[in-house]
Parts: C-alpha cells; sequence; structure tokens
C-alpha cells in the first residue's frame, strides 16, 4: 500500500510584504522552505511506514528550487519524491492545484494501489486549506480533515480509524480507503533528519514531471485553469492603539482602568 | 457558464438541530447582497430533524428555504451533505452560495467548490457587489498582513466562506416567514464510505480541556511573564472571565509554558473575542496566529513592542503587576455585583 504525501514550498509568509511604490507583494529576499503544516502529514507518514511498512511517496508542485523542499522529506525518511513543475502549472489556484496533485496520484495509483493521502492542513502562505478536500473529491477517496490521531490502519479491510476536533465536537470515525486525511499540529512531534539522511537526501534526484507527464488539458490548470481571480491586493488597515493610564508608576490604576473601560465598550461583561 | 444562475444561498450548519450562529450572520450579510443584485435570499438546511431551522431561517432573512431532512444527516459526513448540496445547486442554479469558515464549513465548501469546478474564496470578511454583478471576496492572506480581493469570474455559483464575527449578526423577526422546498434524499448509506463511530462535545468538557481554538477570551502570555509561576495568574484571570491561556513560541522555548498551547503561525490560529497579549513582544510569526482576534490588549513594559501596532487598547507596564490587579479589581466588581 502507498501512501502519498501532498507538500508545498512556502515563502514565509510573515515576512511578505506589499511595495509602497507599485503594491505588488515584495517576494525578493523572503526566504522559503517546506509548509510548516506539512512536516507533520510527512512524520505521520513515515510512521506509517515504520509501522506497517507502507511506502511513501511525497509530491510537491512549484518551481525548479522547491526540489529542497523534497529532500528534506527524504532526509526525514520517504522513500520517494517527485517535483511537479511546469510554466503551465504556474498562477495555479486551490482548484486547479486539486485538478494537478490528483492527476499526479493517479499516476502513482497505476503502478501501486494508493491508501492514504496525507496532507498538512492548511499552508501558511494562502492558508486556505481546500486543497485536501479538492483532491479527496476529484479522486472519490474519502475525506477527513483536521485529523489529529490516525486511531487504526487495516490494509486487508481497506479501513482507517481516526480522531478529529471539528469546532468543538471530537469525533472518531471509520472510513474506507483510500481517504485524504489533513492532519492538525496535534498529531505528533516530526523528528529532525539525521546528518546522515541529510548527506543521502543531499545527493538524491528528484525527479520532475511535467505536464507531458500528466497530460492535462491546459485550459484546466495554471492561471489558465483557475477559478479565481485576485483582483486587488492592499496593506492591512492598522487599529489606532489607545493607552491606558499609566502602568509603570501606576499598574493597579492602569489595571483597574483597562477594566473599566473594556466594561463599559462591552468588550467584556462581569 | 454562467447563464441562469440567479440567486443567494446561505448554508445553515447545525449540529444536533442547533444552529451555528455564523449561519444566521450569514444571513444579515447575504439579505444586504440580496438587496444589491435585487435577487432572493434562499437558505440550505442539511440534517436529521431539523426542520425548526427553516422557520429560525426566515426570521433572520430568508424567504425560502430548501430542506434535506433525514436519518443519514445525524452526523456530519462530508459525502452526503456535499452530494445532496451539489444537487441542490445544479437543480436551482444559485448564483453566490456561503458557507461559514468553520472546521465544518471548510470540510464542506471545498468539496463542494471542487465537485462543482468552481472557484471559492475561504475566510472572507468582507463581502460586497461589483462590476457585472460580481461577488467581491476580501479576506486576508499571507499571515494576515495582506488582504486580497478575490472574484470567480467564469464558473457559478460563486463561493464563499466567511469568518466568524466578521459580519453583524442581524435582528431576529418571528413575524417574517418564507416557503419550504423539501428535497428527497439521493444518496444510500451504503455509498457512504465513512461512519462516525463516536462524538464527544469537547467543549462541554470541563477540567482536563486545554482546546484554545474556540475560547472567546484568552489570555497570551509570552517571554515577558518571566517565570512559569508567573503564568499561575493569567490562569487566574482567565478563570475569572471563562477564558483560556496562550503563549508564545518565545516561552515554550523558554519552557515557560506546554507547546499544546502555542499560538503562532505554524502553532495554533486563534481568533477570540478578547486577546490579551501579556510579555509578548508581537513577533510576527506570533502575530500569524492571533491578529483577527476582534480586540487585541497589548500589556507590556516595551512601548515600542509590536504588539502595540495591531492592539486597539494597550497597557505600558509589567504583566505581572498589571495582570493580578485586574483579576483582584474583577473579584471586587463581581463581589459588589452579588452583595
Amino acid at each position: 500500500m502507498l501512501v502519498i504525501v501532498c507538500i508545498k514550498e512556502v515563502p514565509d509568509a510573515a515576512y511578505i510584504n506589499i511595495s509602497p511604490e507599485n503594491g505588488l507583494l515584495i517576494r525578493q529576499g523572503v526566504p522559503s522552505n517546506v509548509n510548516p503544516f506539512d512536516v507533520y502529514a510527512l512524520e505521520e507518514a513515515i510512521k506509517l511506514k515504520e509501522q506497517h511498512g507502507f511506502r511513501v511517496t511525497t509530491i510537491c508542485m512549484g518551481p525548479g528550487s522547491a526540489e529542497n523542499t523534497l529532500k528534506k522529506a527524504i532526509a526525514m525518511g520517504v522513500d520517494e519524491a517527485a517535483l511537479l513543475s511546469d510554466p503551465s502549472f504556474s498562477g495555479s489556484d486551490t482548484m486547479s492545484t486539486g485538478v494537478i496533485l490528483s492527476a499526479a496520484i493517479r499516476k502513482l495509483a497505476e503502478k501501486e494501489e494508493v491508501g492514504l493521502v496525507i496532507c498538512g492542513k492548511q499552508t501558511t502562505d494562502g492558508a486556505t486549506g481546500l486543497v485536501g478536500p479538492g483532491i479527496a473529491t476529484h479522486l472519490k477517496y474519502s475525506q477527513l480533515t483536521l485529523v489529529d490521531q490516525i486511531v487504526s490502519v487495516d490494509p486487508q479491510e481497506k479501513k482507517i480509524k481516526v480522531r478529529r476536533t471539528l469546532d468543538g465536537y471530537t469525533e472518531v470515525i471509520e472510513s474506507r480507503l483510500p481517504a485524504v486525511i489533513t492532519v492538525v499540529p496535534q498529531i505528533n512531534h516530526p523528528r529532525e533528519p539525521t546528518v546522515r539522511m541529510q548527506m543521502l537526501a543531499e545527493k538524491a534526484q528528484i525527479p520532475q514531471w511535467h505536464n507531458s507527464d500528466l497530460n492535462l488539458p491546459v485550459e484546466n490548470i495554471g492561471r489558465q485553469g483557475s477559478a479565481t481571480r485576485v483582483q486587488k491586493i492592499f496593506s492591512r488597515a492598522m487599529p489606532e492603539s489607545e493607552i491606558i493610564g499609566d502602568g509603570i508608576s501606576d499598574p493597579d490604576g492602569a489595571a483597574r482602568q483597562l477594566v473599566d473601560t473594556l466594561i463599559n465598550n462591552n468588550i467584556l461583561s462581569i | 457558464m454562467t447563464e441562469g444562475y440567479k440567486g443567494i444561498w446561505v448554508f445553515v450548519e447545525q449540529r444536533k438541530g442547533k444552529a451555528a450562529p455564523i449561519s444566521w450572520e450569514l444571513h444579515g450579510i447575504g439579505a444586504d447582497l440580496s438587496k444589491t443584485l435585487g435577487v432572493e435570499l434562499c437558505s440550505v438546511v442539511i440534517g436529521d430533524n431539523v426542520s425548526h431551522l427553516c422557520d429560525e431561517s426566515f426570521s433572520y432573512g430568508a424567504v425560502r428555504t430548501y430542506l434535506v431532512d433525514d436519518q443519514i444527516f445525524r452526523d456530519y459526513r462530508t459525502e452526503p451533505y456535499y452530494r445532496t448540496i451539489c444537487n441542490l445547486v445544479n437543480k436551482y442554479k444559485p448564483e453566490i452560495l456561503l458557507f461559514g469558515s468553520t472546521g465544518m464549513g471548510k470540510d464542506l465548501s471545498g468539496a463542494v467548490a471542487a465537485e462543482l469546478r468552481t472557484g471559492i474564496t475561504e475566510g472572507c470578511t468582507e463581502l460586497s457587489i461589483g462590476d457585472n454583478r460580481r461577488l467581491l471576496m476580501t479576506r486576508p492572506t499571507y499571515g494576515g498582513n495582506i488582504m486580497a480581493t478575490i472574484i470567480t469570474d467564469k464558473t457559478m455559483p460563486q463561493i464563499a466562506s466567511v469568518r466568524q464575527r466578521a459580519v453583524p449578526m442581524p435582528e431576529k423577526d418571528i413575524s417574517h416567514k418564507g416557503d419550504v422546498i423539501k428535497e428527497a434524499v439521493a444518496i444510500r448509506e451504503e455509498e457512504i464510505g465513512v461512519k462516525v463511530l463516536e462524538v464527544i462535545d469537547s467543549s462541554k468538557e470541563t477540567g482536563g480541556s486545554i482546546d484554545i481554538t474556540n475560547a472567546e477570551i484568552i489570555i497570551g502570555g509570552g517571554r515577558g511573564v518571566g517565570v512559569a509561576e508567573t503564568f499561575q495568574s493569567l490562569q487566574e484571570l482567565a478563570d475569572e472571565l471563562g477564558g483560556k491561556v496562550a503563549t508564545s513560541r518565545a516561552a515554550v522555548e523558554d519552557g515557560l509554558a506546554p507547546m499544546n498551547i502555542w499560538v503562532g503561525q505554524s502553532g495554533i490560529t486563534v481568533r477570540p473575542k478578547v486577546y490579551f497579549a501579556c510579555g509578548i513582544s508581537g513577533a510576527i510569526q506570533h502575530l500569524a496566529g492571533m491578529r483577527d482576534s476582534d480586540v487585541i490588549i497589548a500589556i507590556n513594559y516595551d512601548r515600542q513592542a509590536p504588539i502595540f501596532e495591531v492592539s486597539t487598547y494597550g497597557i505600558e507596564g509589567d504583566c505581572t503587576q498589571v495582570i493580578p490587579a485586574m483579576t483582584a479589581y474583577i473579584r471586587e466588581l463581581k463581589a459588589k455585583k452579588s452583595a
């Protein structure tokens, strides 16, 4: 049984800003790394490999430089990686991203039975959490989001049991395989790759898959295949901070004044 | 691909027959949009024994409700819910479909949009109508520094999920009535690959629960709290206010607080009504996890700390003095009130 982990290389979102000159995103000099939420997906897949002997493949859509992100996954212990890279993929929104990743998973499924697809709960840049559900829907796999524990996997019966919390309700769910799960950070403590694994990963050859390998109609992918368009970006308006009292020389008075202010403005009720 | 689609639909999210507040907030913004477009506001109610939610939906402004009531919908499961919504959309063709940006809303809307091959914008904080009747969907992105306005320009319906408490709750008018359109279930239990074995309402659990995601009041303590013992004073304030204690990565690294309450870009994202940032300088990674809170209150001795740039109120001072003083004053007020 094959376990596939979908990962993404993201810019460190917190450092992204808008140029005051031209209103465009400044990406230059912003470091990129594997999406922090995907590290938990990788760890969970590698744990399944250790417990059940499943094979683990990770796929990543992105530019050639995203190879480094896949090397980090190999250093953690995944068996194989593929970089989905093609000019026609660029500008994809969540829908065309889902279409491309699903096509890659179908291609992997031709050679080996896919049991499970694992994604992080969202990325730190777009932060939609919609790609996992998109993949599940396109492939007609079961969809289980926000999983915080894999209770059991039975490859013979083709079943998985997971726990997840949705809006304050914790659910134990049994599903047939194949399934797509998205995982939350509470699920595990990701390992640090050993120096030896890092050196091996550095030498690994990462195959690149282009659209000639996936054969997707260009009108369904990339900017052309995206159903959404960004019409405008702008900096977020900052609130004016109101400083209450003199907290340095009279912390008690400032504390009382703050509580009164919050109550008078219906922010707190006692 | 956009011909013949008309009207605004709101999905009524419910658990055990009780609607999530976001469902009615969506009725408010949905009514505004429907007036601008000159179309009807309708709702979709799916569940087991949920027909009472139709009247509630009318009282919040819907003129028609599509009701699919069956025991197959007793537990929330993606497949029967998304297939049912897609069937309804294909039959009645609304131009706009709104969900709450909740765990369930995201799980469901992502599947619906993928199945209908249409665009979706997640986590909107503003909706309005632009040129050619297009829905303008605005959301924070890239850790919250930046806002993006997004459109779905080639396909229908235009799907958006809206954050909780981003738009006002409309007035309830129980004299307002509408039509119920009952739809049959088009899916059988054998077709569904998922079973919910157990459901625990963790919001009702007392004591052991430390899930801060849904807390309405959060007391966040950072490095400035100084020692682990002082976190106890944050807990005391949280107890008085019915809130939860959270922390920053810096405080976790210093061993002041456990990792399971770490708020930040790659930790937990929270959006409470009130977030007290105590001894938190406001590193961008922490801000990414909490800056969408309704009201942020900074308590920090460093007036230059970036946390003051995102806060509504601030106290320049030592949080280890201010917090216990707040707790004492709140207890005093409560004692006066009950006397």
